[in-house]
């Protein structure tokens, strides 16, 4: 079952890789023409969901890194917080005003800006934590699959026994870790980093895995051999001449993660162990909002919940279509 | 078949000493056990002579190894938070986290098998189409918001269920239900359906995917051939052969349920042991947080040395050999 998933991974990572690769090389214009001439171009343009799906991650994801300089508000300026401005409905509503189009919080704070400004914590979050991930699991990957012996069997095991237990619930458990070691004061400092390594830590076996697959398939070759023989010196066999043919699969992987992670972060944020509420993102703003609910104020924690689902909702999708116009069984 | 066995019993072994490890580091070096049991006016002989009786100055591997015969017999140690005995407290907790994930993979099963076969069988048709586009937004939107949802329209603007809570309970024993009552199944509806959505359409997914790969074999084509019903052919020949690597994921994503209890135990104040949990991690309670880890820990490496011998005897496609084989 997983092995069938893995091959239509591989599948479209390598036709990912070929695409990416030696276009960068090129020069631009080539780049570009590769791009539209490609059968993935093709295959996006016939798949409308696909397209909206693109803009409005485009959209979301675009906007929220422009916070700073769209934002109506700056909700971290605490001096421009007013309470008479607080639990206003948004503009179309009785009470509401266009001074607020998403209305505020409890606090006065304006909604729309309060999620743009979440969403770019999200963001900048999720990114670091794939990222993160990434780097560990190819590297333990690579070495599981080139040494083997000794060294492949603590790291795979390791990843086994991670593997059977939830993402979520490795990563609630390095926070809690954190939360009890670091000093309160620099908890607060340091969460965003917390929430990295914690995602990161419960996310790197799957890239480990599907890197020391292909390393097992590669290793033999001729060029590594050849590499081999004429005295490469081996981290650059590895990260020179290996690296590059195995890479493909992993940032299939990667997009399919970039989801979950964020959402990983919003669930740690949410329980309350994620991202403080000085500083909110999209998780943290629906576990406030999600104490005025009984008291009819939806707006606060439904339009952060808005933004997350859709901004989740199009990553998949985009992931989705990736791992679909790649696996030849479905072409 | 024994050595097999054995090798996983092993391995299932090491698993939970690790575990056991790393619980027991969180139990002595996260924080000061005894900084957090005692007040401010505490004098230090007086912390000494408890740290004394409470073993703390004993070798690490003393205290390791005592750590391990307690948890074997149920002793988790005191609650910094509520200053009762921890096994006490998760014995409270158990039958309403049991009773949730019960109730949910209930109804994720009940509901997920049809739909993946209808949407299996008939590809195209709009409802299929439908179907798979509400799973891909059951996948997507985050659980908590799912919960979220539901109170607004239920609680908030219908006012048909409660928001929070288990409702009335029935004691029988040291076990509490409110699976007796009406009042705590209209409790327990919102937070099962919450909890079993994402099983379901994982479940869903998969028995579909799995459907159209079977059908598409040759045997298919030859019961076809020899003018077979469809019934016969969906339910007879494909279902049965769809059904074991179900069977094995469905079995796997039980652990998973216990972990997404924390969040759908949070979001409906369900005084369930994901609750206790989480309030643990937010209070540094190290002993709940290492008992938790304890019982989660032991409860999962159970699931899947069970899978393993399921696939094991159900199908002996699935040696270890071939599938170390396949991954390789």
């Amino acid at each position: 079952m997983s092995s069938i998933r893995d091959c239509g991974l591989t599948a479209c990572g390598w036709a990912l890789a070929d695409l990416v690769a030696p276009a960068a090389a090129g020069r631009p214009g080539a780049l570009l023409r590769r791009i539209f001439d490609s059968d993935l171009w093709w295959s996006f343009r016939r798949s409308p969901v696909t397209v909206a799906a693109a803009i409005v991650a485009f959209v979301l994801i675009a906007s929220s890194l422009l916070a700073p300089w769209i934002a109506p508000h700056d909700p971290f300026n605490l001096a421009s917080l007013n309470l008479l401005d607080a639990e206003h409905p948004p503009a179309w509503l009785a009470g509401g005003s266009w001074r607020f189009p998403l209305g505020t919080d409890q606090e006065g704070r304006d909604m729309l800006s309060a999620i743009l400004y979440g969403s770019r914590l999200s963001l900048l979050v999720g990114f670091p934590a794939v990222l993160v991930s990434m780097v560990l699991g190819v590297t333990l990957g690579l070495v599981a699959g080139w040494r083997g012996g000794l060294i492949d069997t603590v790291i795979m095991r390791v990843a086994d026994v991670e593997l059977s237990f939830p993402a979520i619930l490795v990563a609630l458990l390095i926070d809690g870790v954190a939360r009890g070691v670091l000093p309160r004061g620099i908890h607060n400092e340091i969460a965003s980093y917390v929430v990295i390594a914690a995602i990161a830590l419960s996310f790197w076996v799957h890239y480990a895995r599907t890197v020391r697959a292909s390393t097992l398939v590669e290793r033999d070759k001729e060029y590594i051999q050849a590499a081999r023989v004429i005295g490469v010196r081996p981290a650059k066999i590895l990260f020179g001449h290996l690296l590059p043919n195995v890479i493909g699969p992993v940032l299939v992987v990667a997009t399919i993660n970039l989801a979950l992670a964020i959402l990983t972060e919003a669930t740690l944020s949410f329980l309350g162990v994620g991202l403080p509420p000085t500083r909110p993102s999209l998780g943290t703003l629906i576990r406030n909002g999600n104490d005025y609910l009984m008291s009819g104020d939806w707006w606060i924690s439904l339009f952060p919940g808005a933004a997350l689902a859709a901004l989740i909702l199009s990553v998949n999708l985009l992931g989705d279509w990736l791992r679909d116009a790649f696996n030849p069984k479905l072409r | 078949m024994l050595a097999f066995l054995i090798e996983r019993l092993l391995q299932s072994a090491v698993v939970m000493l690790a575990v056991a490890l790393i619980a027991f580091t969180l139990f002595n070096y996260v924080g000061d056990p005894i900084e957090n049991m005692v007040g401010q006016d505490t004098t230090i002989a007086e912390r000494q002579q408890l740290r004394h009786e409470l073993g703390l100055d004993d070798s690490v591997v003393v205290q390791f190894a005592r750590f391990v015969a307690d948890a074997a017999c149920g002793d988790f140690g005191i609650s910094y938070q509520q200053q009762r005995p921890v096994g006490q407290i998760i014995l409270e907790r158990l039958p309403a986290t049991f009773e949730l994930s019960f109730v949910a993979v209930a109804m994720a099963i009940a509901l997920g098998v049809p739909m993946g076969i209808y949407t299996g069988i008939h590809r195209h048709s709009w409802l299929s189409h439908g179907l798979m586009g509400l799973s891909l937004v059951g996948v997507s939107l985050p659980t908590f918001l799912v919960g979220i949802l539901l109170i607004l329209v239920f609680s908030v603007d219908l006012g048909w269920l409660p928001s929070f809570g288990r409702g009335t309970v029935v004691h029988i024993g040291w076990w509490s239900t409110g699976l007796l009552t009406l009042d705590g199944w209209r409790a327990i509806i919102m937070p099962a359906t919450t909890l079993a959505l994402f099983q379901m359409t994982l479940i869903m997914r998969l028995v579909r995917a799995e459907m159209t790969e079977v059908l598409r074999t040759d045997y298919i084509k030859f019961a076809r051939a020899r003018g077979l019903s469809n019934r016969a052919i969906h339910f007879g020949h494909a279902l049965k052969n769809s059904l074991v690597p179900v069977i094995t994921i469905t079995g796997l994503q039980l652990g998973s349920v216990i972990a997404f209890a924390i969040i759908t135990e949070t979001v409906f104040q369900w005084p369930g042991m994901g609750l206790m949990f989480i309030q643990a991690v937010s209070f540094v309670d190290i002993p709940v947080m290492a008992a938790y880890l304890m019982l989660v820990g032991g409860f999962f490496v159970v699931v899947n040395l069970v899978v393993d011998l399921l696939n094991h005897v159900i199908d002996p496609r699935l040696r270890v050999d071939r599938v170390r084989v396949g991954i390789g």
